[in-house]
């Protein structure tokens, strides 16, 4: 199919939510009220690690207005966690307390204000232990545990994988650089606080409603740490006020106010306060990088080294994911035929990072095109040249065996340097500066890959990783049910936009009923960029499906060969004799009349394409969008600060289904991009998030967002629903490193760690005027030993395999 | 810590909140934010931080934007308070509404109310304002979703279709870009 | 959702009555006007005041008097963002409507006053924190405890001036009405200033800021400059104000204060004296800019490092001066937002 036969695919149209959201209309989980409904607090551990010698909870109970005080001993003795390898979450801690603001009791009350006053008259007694605040300090104290589990002593995952020979590899190039990078942790900070109402009905049934972006696991982890039967609990997810993936795990607040609601017999609310969002965390992890290279004369890469540790904070999450996805992606992007990576999460006593925008990518993304940036220079060549030069080839394999379908990398590097002036503006290394009086001007480019959708659930199964149930009204309506979860990104509109394609009705028509355990098929969640892809990939085999028993009736009644049928404009028929087409409504009166109820399912399952290593499973993905930015900023040499005029981002999405949700998701990538080069952090002092509130966390207003300027390629991916592919992670990548690399254009120093804050600016530039080499960035590694590699073939340049072979297709 | 008087001070305030006199009898320790959502059942105004910090909890009183978890409900009677609720009249939505709509201003829409407020008090005051005129109004409002370009964009359009400057019905989102 | 904690809330109409009230609700009560820094604090548990005597009901209190050939008067509760809009104070006093329109956020600017600005608390990252947050890294002598965190060891409060127009109102000269149930009195504003971090304020709790004078601004030229993360929100992490009286593009009178840089705005008295008698050349201000680096000793409790809040007060001083002299300025346009 070409653009041109569409009718609502490429279309900008609003979204079906669009209009509850700018009336105020769409309720949020914190805007739900239920008859009798009580409200809970949690209270949280002051302390970064100790033991709980005894919780006394006499004098809250005996607070007038409170309902129920649970600690851990009134739940099920048994921990959790998102991942099957990492069970090592209580929702409210037993024995010990791992960071501060970890959860200990929960409250429910008549009102927020009562549930707040008890929870500090809960007597906690706690017997301080040694807390660890760095990767240097968990290494350092094998003899302190912050948990029993994992590859060593506070080492939660420790891999290492080879494919290739690195070592002749670098033997065999013309240049090898060496360097060392440092990513700051950085959060979320989605506007809505989460939020959640619980309510365990008289039937003795569950029901919770959620600011959540994935129900399901939540569902299915509900049943197990509440120890209930999972039919008998639903999970329905409220719109998200914003997730970027901190609303993915389960939490101790949903799992608290489901036991306080079973307890007081009442529906609970619970609504975490600001700072307790910060406590909660499963943001981004901080990590430090040693990354090895090898390169040709003319810039080619002969093969890759990159180490990374990773600060996990006090819990499991998604952090043997968030390690290997340190290693899974660069491959991806560029020609590299060897690769190696080790990789090492160590436990501190800080909250647990996890999944945030880009998941464990951006930091080794910020790594290597920073090297390659340097590489450049070095071999004298044009930074957007060199990466054009080596772009990955379309349909083979990786290295590390990723199959990739689709590149649009080429026409993405193309298009920003001709959208950016870059032939113009880049005017070689060590030109004369740009700019007037200490203000100097500067460009810098960089380029990404990020997946569409993980190959694999987080437990291991066979099934679908989303479905849809679709079904046909005799009024004409669709309605739509899949277990997908709308988090502003526009999933909701995804699932009416292609069955309205398929059918040939309007999006209008289309009713999207979302996120609900109970009536909605599994979607696993929102994250990984899979949503689109996955929940959209089966809309459209659940409306293929209808449309055939729909042509099929339709042809009896016009008595014409179904294969002649077609079905566009709230209609069917053939379309040289148009004046007999049916309408829809009638199609499916027709259909309904032959075949019984007309509700059809469809399923995706995205190929089988693990590589056959132990790790394989991580990196994979259907297809892989590209992207490609170039930033204009300038740096003034006196204060250090740095303000961006421009940025061009280029991303190939495949197909652009409805090009403002793309545009959308590439200009708040690049803005959460922003944010976390210059200025987020999520830092600590005193055993304590050093700053936990939206006024000192510093987010990028309008003031500090420059123009955005998004260009959208297609590639038609045949993975892809119509070809399209992810856009809601892949454009955060470049930004930082592009920043990095426009600064060194700018005032020629190089600042190896993000947040490249003013202070560091001037830093380096002070360096530079000492004649030292003008370079801020880390400067040791920690003594740690990873384990021998496990290594395998690299699959560089093989063929790729099993392109649309889905099961369920 | 101290905890005030053990029974809050209540009173009985009035408040005209969308045209509509609406009463309540709340401690008068209840900020605007909180009687709006809790007690008058206006939960189209979000919040952030309840600190100042975000900007998500704006509405207007007397046309301008203020921050309704910093204000209390006993200064503000006799004044007129709009919130989100109150944009559209009689059914149809406001300008700024649509236009927000159609170009995707709104992704998971909490900074959208407060947004919109903002925006209206400033097209009272500046009809047609530069795009720079917009980015500084909206420089106390946290959006952590759009990157602030579709929102800049609507606030143009809106101003341009109010202004008579563009067909109403045919400024198709894409050309807005 | 952070909540206020219960409090009796007083309204009065008049100064008089006012001043009554406070008398009356003895040391549990506090003043509140635009309610923008005290609110924030008080569901930080930082403050915990049993009566609050709202200022927003005393008209007397609002408004802008006078002109600029005899001095303008300012009432106390006159919003920021009326101060950075007024157009004789934009053209005579430009340093103080700059700085009141870079007080964080267009709503809060609608609600806070100069008043309260003035009277703002000072700030440290140690106490502007939730209570939870508090309690966990312990208790400072600012509120709840008894030692200092960023300064241990030392006996008094570090916590930082953060208002953006005291610095400036100093640097103009500015006069301060102070009214109780027990009288009045107007006093110099840097004489309502105290270089402490909890008592920072010279002034009975019970006496009420009302007006702010400012004298006649003939020949006089006044400038602002702000350090911070963001364009907007954001507290100063370093204020600079310059007042310079110029006579045939020599300095006749001078006065730099700088803001943020301890518990009250602090002059860059030297710095000032220096300049006197000199024309405003490229040379004469980088010696005078280092001057005014002097005095300045940030403590490690706010947003910027303090090694470099240090360096730019150096920076920004001579950018501010440089202004005034016409020269070309560069470097970012944050302050030209007013
Ligand atoms: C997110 C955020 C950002 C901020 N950023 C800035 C900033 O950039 N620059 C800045 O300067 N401030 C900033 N502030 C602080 C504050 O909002 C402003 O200083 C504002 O001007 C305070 O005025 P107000 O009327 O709201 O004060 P209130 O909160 O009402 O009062 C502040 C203090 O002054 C006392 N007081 C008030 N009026 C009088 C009076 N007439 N007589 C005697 N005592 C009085 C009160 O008792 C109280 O102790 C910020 C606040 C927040 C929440
Ligand atoms: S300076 Fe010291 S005493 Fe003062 S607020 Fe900060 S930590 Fe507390
Ligand atoms: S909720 Fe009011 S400013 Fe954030
Ligand atoms: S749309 Fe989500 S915060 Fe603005």
């Amino acid at each position: 199919m070409n653009k041109h036969e569409f009718s609502v695919i490429g279309q900008p149209l609003p979204k079906i939510d669009a209009w509850a959201k700018v009336t105020g209309e769409t309720r949020y989980a914190d805007d739900l009220v239920l008859p009798r409904m009580a409200h809970a607090r949690l209270l949280r551990s002051p302390h970064a690690h100790a033991r709980i010698a005894a919780i006394d909870t006499s004098r809250a109970a005996a607070l007038p207005g409170v309902y129920a005080v649970i600690t851990g001993a009134d739940l099920p003795p048994v921990k959790f966690g998102i991942l099957p390898v990492s069970q090592d979450e209580e929702a409210l801690c037993r024995e010990k307390v791992r960071m501060v603001g970890d959860a200990v009791a929960a409250v429910a009350a008549l009102d927020e204000e009562t549930a707040e006053r008890a929870c500090e008259l809960v007597e906690v007694t706690y017997e301080p232990l040694p807390a660890l605040m760095s990767i240097e300090e968990s290494l350092a104290h094998p003899e302190v545990r912050i948990h029993e589990y994992g590859d060593g002593p506070n080492v939660h995952k420790s891999v290492a994988l080879q494919f290739g020979d690195v070592e002749a590899a670098f033997a065999a190039a013309d240049l090898v650089r060496e360097d060392v990078f440092f990513y700051e942790g950085n959060t979320h900070l989605p506007l809505e606080q989460h939020a959640a109402v619980a309510h365990w009905g008289p039937d003795d049934k569950l029901t919770l409603w959620s600011s959540t972006q994935t129900p399901h696991y939540v569902h299915r982890l509900l049943a197990k740490i509440l120890a209930v039967p999972a039919a008998h609990v639903r999970v329905i997810a409220a719109p998200v006020g914003g997730g970027f993936g901190g609303k993915l795990d389960p939490f101790a607040h949903e799992i608290a106010a489901c036991q306080l609601s079973r307890l007081c017999g009442r529906p609970v609310k619970i609504a975490l306060t600001r700072e307790e969002v910060f406590y909660v965390h499963r943001g981004r992890h901080p990590v430090l990088m040693w990354l090895k290279t090898g390169f040709t004369r003319a810039g080619d890469i002969t093969g890759s080294h990159l180490r990374t540790w990773l600060d996990g904070g006090a819990y499991g999450s998604y952090g043997v994911a968030s390690t290997f996805y340190t290693g899974a992606i660069n491959p991806v992007t560029y020609k590299m035929p060897v690769y190696k990576f080790e990789g090492a999460r160590i436990f501190t006593n800080k909250p647990p990072c996890g999944p945030k925008r880009g998941h464990g990518t951006p930091q080794p993304r910020f790594a290597l095109e920073c090297q390659i940036d340097r590489a450049a220079e070095q071999l004298g060549l044009d930074p957007a040249d060199l990466r054009r030069r080596i772009v990955a080839e379309p349909y083979t394999k990786t290295a590390n065996h990723l199959t990739v379908t689709t590149i649009g990398l080429g026409e993405c590097l193309d298009r920003v340097v001709e959208a950016s002036g870059w032939r113009e503006k880049w005017r070689g290394w060590n030109a004369p500066p740009r700019g007037r009086g200490p203000v100097r001007r500067g460009v810098g480019i960089a380029c990404s890959s990020y997946m569409t959708g993980a190959g694999s659930a987080v437990y291991w199964n066979n099934m679908p990783h989303s479905g849809v149930v679709l079904r046909a009204d005799r009024g004409g309506g669709v309605a739509i049910l899949c277990g997908a979860t709308d988090i502003g990104q526009g999933s909701d509109s995804i699932l009416a936009y292609l069955p309205a394609e398929v059918l040939g009705i309007d999006p209008k028509d289309v009713r999207v009923h979302p996120a609900d355990t109970d009536l909605t098929p599994v979607d696993l969640g929102s994250y990984s960029s899979r949503v689109t892809l996955m929940c959209g990939v089966a809309a459209i085999q659940a409306a293929t499906r209808l449309r055939e028993v729909l042509f099929q009736a339709v042809a009896a009644k016009l008595e014409v060969d179904p294969s002649r049928l077609v079905a566009r404009d709230r209609k069917v028929g053939v379309p040289d004799d148009w004046d007999r087409a049916l309408t829809f409504a009638q199609a499916v009166e027709l259909g309904e009349a032959m075949h019984g109820v007309l509700a059809f399912a469809g399923s995706y399952a995205p190929p089988k394409r693990a590589g056959k290593y132990k790790g394989g499973g991580v990196g994979p993905s259907p297809c892989y969008s590209y992207s490609a930015c170039v930033v204009e900023l300038s740096v003034d040499e006196d204060t250090g600060m740095v303000e961006l005029h421009d940025v061009w981002l280029a991303h190939d999405v495949g197909r652009a289904l409805n090009p403002l949700l793309v545009e959308g998701q590439v200009e708040g990538s690049v803005y959460m991009g922003i944010g976390e080069a210059l200025m987020e952090e999520q830092v600590f002092r005193k055993h304590v998030h050093k700053t936990p509130s939206m006024l000192e966390y510093k987010s990028p207003t309008t003031l500090e967002t420059p123009a955005i300027h998004t260009i959208l390629v297609e590639t038609d991916d045949p993975e892809g629903p119509f070809g399209a592919k992810e856009a809601g992670q892949g454009p955060l990548l470049p930004v930082m490193p592009a920043i990095a690399n426009a600064i060194y254009d700018a005032v020629g120093v190089r600042i190896d760690e993000v947040p490249i804050t003013s202070e560091k600016v001037l830093r380096a530039l002070d360096l530079k005027r000492q004649g030292k080499p003008a370079r801020v960035g880390p400067e040791k590694l920690p003594l740690f030993t990873f384990k021998t590699p496990l290594v395998v073939e690299s699959a560089f340049g093989q063929p790729a395999d099993a392109i649309t072979r889905r099961p369920f297709a | 810590m101290n905890r005030g008087p053990d029974e809050p001070m209540k009173a009985r305030i009035e408040l005209t909140v969308n045209g509509e006199r609406r009463e309540a009898l709340v401690p008068v320790h209840k900020t605007l934010l909180e009687v709006l959502r809790e007690d008058l059942d206006l939960t189209g105004t979000k919040h952030g931080c309840e600190l100042g910090e975000c900007g998500t909890c704006t509405v207007l009183v007397d046309g301008e934007p203020v921050l309704s978890c910093l204000a209390l409900p006993a200064e503000l009677e006799g004044r007129e308070i709009l919130t989100v609720e109150g944009l559209a009249q009689g059914g149809r939505l406001h300008p700024l509404q649509r236009a927000f709509a159609e170009l995707g201003a709104a992704q998971c829409g909490y900074c959208t109310p407060g947004i919109l407020l903002v925006a209206r008090a400033l097209l009272e005051a500046t009809p047609v304002p530069t795009r720079e005129q917009v980015r500084v109004a909206l420089a106390g409002n946290i959006c952590r979703c759009t990157g602030y370009t579709k929102i800049l964009d609507a606030v143009e359009l809106a101003a341009l279709r109010m202004a008579g400057r563009t067909p109403v019905a045919t400024a198709a989102a894409g050309s807005a870009r | 959702m952070m909540r206020l904690p219960p409090f009796l809330y007083v309204s009065p109409r008049t100064v008089a009555e006012a001043a009554k009230a406070v008398a009356e609700a003895g040391p549990g009560g506090m003043l509140v006007a635009g309610g923008t820094d005290l609110y924030p604090n008080m569901k930080r548990r930082q403050f915990e005041p049993t009566t609050l005597v709202g200022l927003a009901a005393v008209r007397e209190l609002r408004g802008v008097r006078g002109s600029a050939r005899e001095g303008v008067t300012l009432g106390a509760t006159t919003i920021l963002s009326a101060v950075a809009t007024h157009p004789d104070l934009l053209r005579h006093y430009p340093a103080l409507a700059t700085a009141a329109g870079l007080v964080s956020s267009p709503q809060l600017r609608n609600m806070g006053t100069l008043g309260g600005n003035v009277c703002v608390d000072t700030r440290c990252n140690y106490y502007n924190q939730p209570y939870p947050w508090r309690k966990a890294v312990g208790f400072c002598m600012k509120k709840d405890g008894d030692i200092c965190l960023v300064a241990p060891g030392s006996r008094r409060c570090w916590a930082v001036s953060s208002s953006d127009t005291a610095p400036v109102l100093w640097s103009l000269g500015a006069r301060v009405r102070l009214v109780s149930a027990s009288g009045e009195r107007t006093i110099p504003i840097d004489a309502l200033f105290r270089d402490d971090g909890i008592e920072y304020l010279a002034k009975r709790p019970d006496e009420i800021l009302t007006e702010i004078v400012l004298p006649p601004a003939e020949g006089w030229a006044s400038t602002y400059l702000k350090l911070r993360r963001r364009g907007s929100f954001d507290f100063p992490e370093l204020g600079v104000a310059v007042a310079l009286r110029l006579e045939d593009a020599t300095v006749a009178q001078a006065r730099i204060v700088l803001g943020a840089v301890a518990s009250q705005p602090r002059p860059a008295t030297k710095a000032a004296r220096a300049l006197v008698g000199q024309r405003l050349t490229p040379d004469v201000i980088a010696h005078v800019a280092d001057l005014a680096a002097g005095p300045a000793r940030p403590l490690d409790n706010t947003d910027f490092t303090h090694p470099y809040r240090k360096k730019m007060t150096r920076v920004f001083v001579a950018r501010a001066l440089g202004r005034l002299a016409g020269l070309e300025r560069a470097g970012r346009d944050e302050e030209e937002l007013a």
